[in-house]
């Protein structure tokens, strides 16, 4: 193989590296597309060619080599990755790293995911339920309560994203887990209004990264990856809806 | 509204908004931006509907401020928008709405429950309506930007 293929085959393999953790971590698909613009056209690419959906990429430069495809199988929210991504193409871009370290980095963020300590992630989810709780309902008495159920709830569904690959059936359980929990807490009498609990309670699972990218993904006219997310995130709200709705019927 | 109240209802969406960054995994840097963005757009949506105008402008104005409010903030830290306007829009959510929405559907009251609907739908079309016009001037800032050079 000529070294020009080669460069070439690097070049398209950073890009489609690239781009895939962008998707698979919560980016909007114009990010995306720009991102591997630049570093096609940084590496020194004439033209580039791109076709960015939400479950794969297709991508081809100079009209030489044949256009590669990356599929994207799965999809998390880590918008660390993200911001990694951006940061070593900035580097990329002022020449403080080469392409061959460039795509030795992506593929070692590939392999390894930093998130916050478990007992800090358990921490930030008492604190989205109870502070969310007073300032929707203004109950106060209630606060501690809603920390406590917001955290196991959200525990449930951490715990169950381990090992049910589908994100819905964790919502569901996470959200019919706080409608029981906030029910047995006034029950106890260690609450007053099952109403708030669950209110500030399921504010942890709100599906905030697909509802943004979707809209920001329609405006952008995306109309294909748009309204896919736009749908992720409606499902994710039947599901909390429904699990909700069921402890409910049967209190 | 005393201003104790007040000040519960600023720190508790300004410890919201980064506890939400930190289940989505933000980096640490954008972490504390990202809350005052929050509670930048918590406290115009408040003061609207205070001042009479309404929930579904309050929250159009919330989401506008916090577009904008994000883009400044990813130009001036040089990182990615959504890592500060995703955090940002949790406590305009209309997570009350909603839930009143689902439990008088699962109760069988099916009016109260569509007059919900309709709130969940108008807030949550006034966020995106938002987020729109913030994308208007944001374009607009960049074209201006690019002129000028």
């Amino acid at each position: 193989m000529s070294s020009q293929k080669k460069r070439d085959q690097l070049i398209l393999h950073t890009a489609l590296t690239a781009g895939r953790i962008m998707i698979e971590n919560g980016s909007e698909i114009e990010r995306v597309e720009d991102t591997m613009t630049r570093i096609a056209h940084n590496a020194g690419a004439q033209t580039s060619q791109l076709f960015v959906m939400i479950t794969g990429i297709l991508m081809a430069i100079n009209g030489e080599v044949g256009a590669q495809i990356e599929p994207v199988k799965r999809r998390t929210f880590d918008l660390e990755k993200i911001a990694v991504v951006n940061d070593l193409s900035r580097q990329y871009a002022d020449h403080k790293i080469d392409l061959q370290q460039f795509s030795n980095r992506l593929d070692h963020l590939d392999s390894v995911s930093r998130y916050f300590p478990f007992w800090l992630q358990l921490l930030a989810a008492a604190m989205v339920s109870g502070p969310l709780e007073v300032v929707f309902r203004h109950n106060l008495p209630d606060f501690w309560i809603t920390c406590v159920v917001g955290m196991l709830g959200w525990l449930v569904y951490y715990l169950l994203s381990k090992f049910i690959q589908i994100r819905f059936l964790s919502e569901f359980a996470a959200a019919a887990a706080i409608g029981v929990l906030a029910v047995l807490g006034v029950h106890l009498g260690l609450g007053n209004s099952v109403d708030d609990i669950i209110i500030g309670s399921v504010m942890p699972l709100v599906p905030g990264v697909p509802i943004t990218n979707s809209v920001r993904d329609i405006l952008a006219g995306n109309l294909v990856s748009g309204p896919a997310r736009g749908v992720e995130a409606l499902v994710s709200a039947a599901a909390i809806g429904f699990g909700i709705a069921m402890v409910l019927q049967f209190m | 509204m005393t201003v104790i109240q007040f000040l519960v209802e600023v720190a508790g969406t300004y410890v919201a908004t980064l506890a939400f960054g930190i289940l989505i995994n933000i980096p640490r840097r954008a972490l504390n931006i990202g809350g005052w963005i929050g509670v930048l757009g918590y406290l115009l949506y408040r003061f609207t509907v205070l001042g009479g105008g309404g929930y579904v402008v309050g929250n159009l104005l919330g989401a506008v401020a916090i577009g904008v409010a994000s883009l400044q903030a990813a130009k001036f830290k040089k990182m990615p928008m959504i890592l500060f306007n995703i955090p940002a829009i949790v406590p305009l959510v209309p997570g009350g709405q909603a839930y009143q929405m689902v439990k008088n559907f699962a109760l069988g009251q099916n009016n109260t429950a569509f007059n919900y609907l309709l709130q969940v739908v108008m807030i949550s079309g006034a966020i995106a309506f938002g987020f729109l016009l913030s994308e208007l001037v944001n374009r607009v800032q960049r074209r201006v930007w690019r002129h000028r050079r």
